[in-house]
């Protein structure tokens, strides 16, 4: 249960960091949550780990009215505490334990990418974007949308050498709520099933309507339910018809936590809920 | 090869060598012989290692001493004060009977006086959530909570 060797680089800024990762191709360390008992469980080996925990000016948490840009090392406590956008700071306190969150990032949450974990579902949902840089020569920045971020289990498109440096979640609209629900057997646990939301409610009448599902599927499954829905006053919209539509997108597998049949189950409750919690919130906001 | 770093531990500046892999937790007990903070799981589920890393509570078996260099750290050899005397919280742990092996209380005691120092009042739910990332095997966890909310009048009345 301790880490295999590894040589250290504690780059300072983020030029030296993108010519360490373009040189040795190493593991990036930001709040080492899940990169750490990956080590400790000798279930990663790398020859190389880059700290960018000193690299100066990747702690930005900065929120304009377009949405919410998130820096590589800010951690998750301190994005909830700043409750800069409504359903990320939901998602938020469902991210593992306090302390834990302590540490952990909210962009390396991303890049780990797991299927089971809450941020990822979220950016997917809001059609957010992550936007990674590497060195070649000098600071070259591609930005990729959620949907081609997220690429299989624990799996994303960030590629050796990238690093990301920072994470957007779009803003809600006017009009626009959100919910997350999920089930886990004990708080801080990986979710069973979890789903999340974003309804827009225009002129009293449902716009649009997602929902992204967590724990049951390789990456976040997203899916955009509006047809179900719009037009219709919120109270009065089909959103147990609409959470049929979430439920059967699911792919669940069986683990020994749970059926995949129960899983399927529990994302058509929860999609509901959320559906409903979403355009609640989204009418009251549009009012 | 080895990094040579400085940890300020329970206000005092430690300088010591270590490789780049060695976690804090084991830094505290091997090279500082900080023995008190206790490490079960080693891989973040059981709680047991946690301390304060400037003044917020982290696992230490889930972060390297290199990457805290420089930085203030709390163990539970530093949560009583200098004349002897329990600190509030781990007088409330004795009284309300919140331990009984004790491999567990580090880890509690810390994240519990972390707790209290942001919400000095908190809820019956806000106590079962912020203890959540604990385990304990002996007690049922009943006795912890009551110290919880004990550890929290105790600091009241000091105040």
């Amino acid at each position: 249960m301790k880490p295999p060797p590894f040589d250290y680089h504690a780059p300072r800024d983020l030029g030296e960091a993108l010519r360490t990762l373009a040189e040795v191709r190493g593991k990036v360390l930001a709040g080492g949550q899940s990169l750490i008992p990956m080590l400790n469980m000798r279930l990663a080996a790398p020859d190389h780990l880059v700290d960018i925990n000193r690299v100066a000016g990747l702690d930005g948490l900065e929120r304009s009215g377009d949405g919410v840009l998130v820096g590589a090392t800010v951690r998750h406590a301190d994005a909830e505490r700043a409750e800069v956008h409504p359903l990320l700071t939901r998602a938020l306190k469902l991210v593992a334990h306090p302390v834990i969150r302590n540490r952990g990032t909210v962009v390396g949450s991303l890049v780990h990418a797991d299927p089971a974990a809450e941020l990822p579902a979220v950016l997917a949902v809001l059609d957010g974007r992550v936007r990674l840089a590497r060195w070649d020569g000098g600071v070259r920045v591609r930005e990729v949308r959620a949907r081609d971020f997220f690429t299989g289990p624990m799996e994303s498109a960030v590629e050796p050498g990238e690093l990301a440096v920072s994470a957007f979640f779009p803003a809600l609209p006017p009009g626009g709520g959100s919910a997350f629900h999920e089930v886990a057997r004990r708080h801080g646990d990986y979710a069973l099933a979890g789903v999340c939301a974003v309804v827009t409610v225009d002129g009293g009448l449902v716009a649009t309507a997602r929902a992204a599902c967590v724990g049951v599927g390789p990456v976040p499954v997203v899916v955009d339910v509006g047809e179900a829905c719009a037009g219709r006053p919120p109270e009065d919209a089909d959103w147990a018809g609409a959470a049929a539509l979430v439920r059967d997108a699911a792919e669940p597998e069986d683990d020994i936590h749970a059926s995949a049949a129960y899983r399927r189950h529990l994302v058509g409750v929860l999609a509901e809920r959320a559906l409903r919690d979403a355009a609640r919130e989204g009418a009251a906001r549009g009012a | 090869m080895e990094h040579e770093i400085t940890l300020i531990v329970n206000g005092a500046a430690r300088r010591v060598r270590v490789p780049a892999r060695r976690l804090l937790s084991d830094c505290l007990r091997h090279d500082l012989g900080l023995t008190g903070t206790h490490v079960g799981c080693e891989h973040g589920v059981c709680g047991c290692c946690t301390v304060l890393l400037e003044g917020r509570p982290v696992r230490s078996c889930l972060t390297f001493a290199v990457t805290v260099d420089g930085a203030e750290i709390t163990t539970v050899e530093g949560l009583a004060p200098a004349d002897g005397r329990l600190s509030p919280v781990q007088r409330a742990f004795a009284e309300c009977h919140g331990l009984q092996c004790g491999f567990c209380t580090p880890g509690f005691l810390c994240t519990v006086t972390a707790l209290l120092a942001e919400n000095p009042a908190p809820t019956e739910e806000e106590v079962l959530e912020g203890i959540s990332g604990n385990l304990c095997r002996c007690t049922g966890y009943q006795n912890i909570v009551k110290a919880v909310h004990r550890a929290a009048e105790l600091l009241a009345e000091e105040e």
